[in-house]
């Protein structure tokens, strides 16, 4: 059983974590509240899809789909397209989520980019339940992206206030989980090549059509390079 | 579209997203052992995925047109040293966010 004061000591080492997701999705979740209610839609919308799809990219998509004609099937392969990135995120995640109980389906389904990097990355001190911590990382990001479209789609055009620029904390927050890796890691094959392979899928194929081709060029390319990867790995352990 | 052509639009997208979220949970169940191509997988695709979050971030920026990403580049490099220099996260991703924000709301 945990006790209460686990749960509690969970939170507070969370917490903190979560402090740029705040920030971040407070920004985004305005933004995305208040271009649908731009749009033409009542709140509830982006209260509902904020707390049924959380994947935010993937919701701004939807709001365009609702706007044009009904095709489902569409709808379908374009999630599947845009949200195939979170297959990496399960595989990665498979032995830290082990014996995690029942919280384990709100982990998998509250999987966000940034609730995968702070999962993935944070050291979670050893006397800190790392199930509940993760848990709470969910949540609270969950709950800043449910705050925030709600408060945008309530509020919608009254918000004016100079922010241009906020959305930076996203981009410094993986430049941040990016290093924290590296400076883990002692090899950086992959990293690099994680990194050379994005730019180089980005100018080829553009903004919009850039992760499917760039996730296929990694798979292939570290599957290829298992061999000298792990020969290295053994070697350094040795 | 109708109200119920709506629900079923959101419901696709929440099955398409949940099934990209699961799906390598139900293939490799915690029960049975996982295999050691996927194990290996899961060690070397996060430093590969971050690179490609950082980058994904950085779609949008043009280097031919506006401030040609030169905003970016300063911020970035503002937050690789912040983090060397105190390796504090919170430090790091406030400071790049600020100086990010003076540059494009003053000089650029």
């Amino acid at each position: 059983m945990t006790k209460s004061t686990d749960i509690k000591r969970a939170f507070k080492a969370a917490f903190p974590y979560t402090i740029p997701i705040f920030a971040g999705f407070w920004f985004l979740g305005l933004t995305y509240g208040i271009y649908m209610n731009v749009s033409g839609f009542s709140f509830l919308y982006p209260m509902l899809m904020s707390l049924t799809i959380f994947a935010g990219s993937m919701e701004f998509v939807t709001v365009n789909m609702l706007l044009g004609s009904f095709n489902p099937v569409q709808a379908f392969v374009m999630t599947l397209m845009i949200n195939a990135r979170h297959l990496f995120y399960g595989i990665s995640m498979l032995e830290k989520f082990r014996g995690t109980g029942l919280k384990k389906l709100y982990l998998i389904f509250g999987m966000c980019d940034e609730s995968f990097s702070i999962n993935y990355t944070a050291e979670i001190p050893p006397d800190v339940d790392k199930g509940w911590f993760m848990f709470f990382v969910t949540l609270l990001n969950q709950f800043y992206w449910f705050s925030g479209s709600t408060l945008g789609g309530i509020f919608g055009s009254l918000i004016h206030f100079n922010t241009e620029g906020l959305d930076f904390v996203m981009t410094a927050m993986f430049v941040v989980i990016f290093m924290e890796q590296w400076l883990k890691d002692k090899r950086h094959t992959s990293a690099l090549l994680g990194l050379g392979v994005s730019v180089l899928c980005l100018l080829i194929f553009g903004a919009d059509n850039f992760i499917i081709p760039s996730m296929a060029a990694m798979l292939i390319l570290l599957t290829f390079m298992r061999k000298p990867i792990e020969n290295r790995e053994e070697a350094a352990e040795s | 579209m109708t109200v119920a052509q709506q629900i079923i639009t959101v419901a696709v997208v929440v099955a398409g997203t949940m099934l990209t979220r699961f799906l390598p949970f139900v293939l490799f169940p915690a029960g049975k052992p996982t295999p050691k191509y996927i194990q290996y997988l899961g060690k070397v695709l996060p430093p590969a995925v971050f690179g490609l979050l950082v980058v994904y971030c950085l779609k949008n920026v043009s280097i031919f047109e506006g401030s040609r990403g030169i905003p970016e580049f300063i911020s970035i490099a503002a937050v690789i040293v912040l983090h060397v220099w105190k390796r504090q996260m919170l430090l790091s991703i406030a400071g790049g966010t600020v100086l990010y924000m003076v540059l494009v709301q003053t000089v650029f």
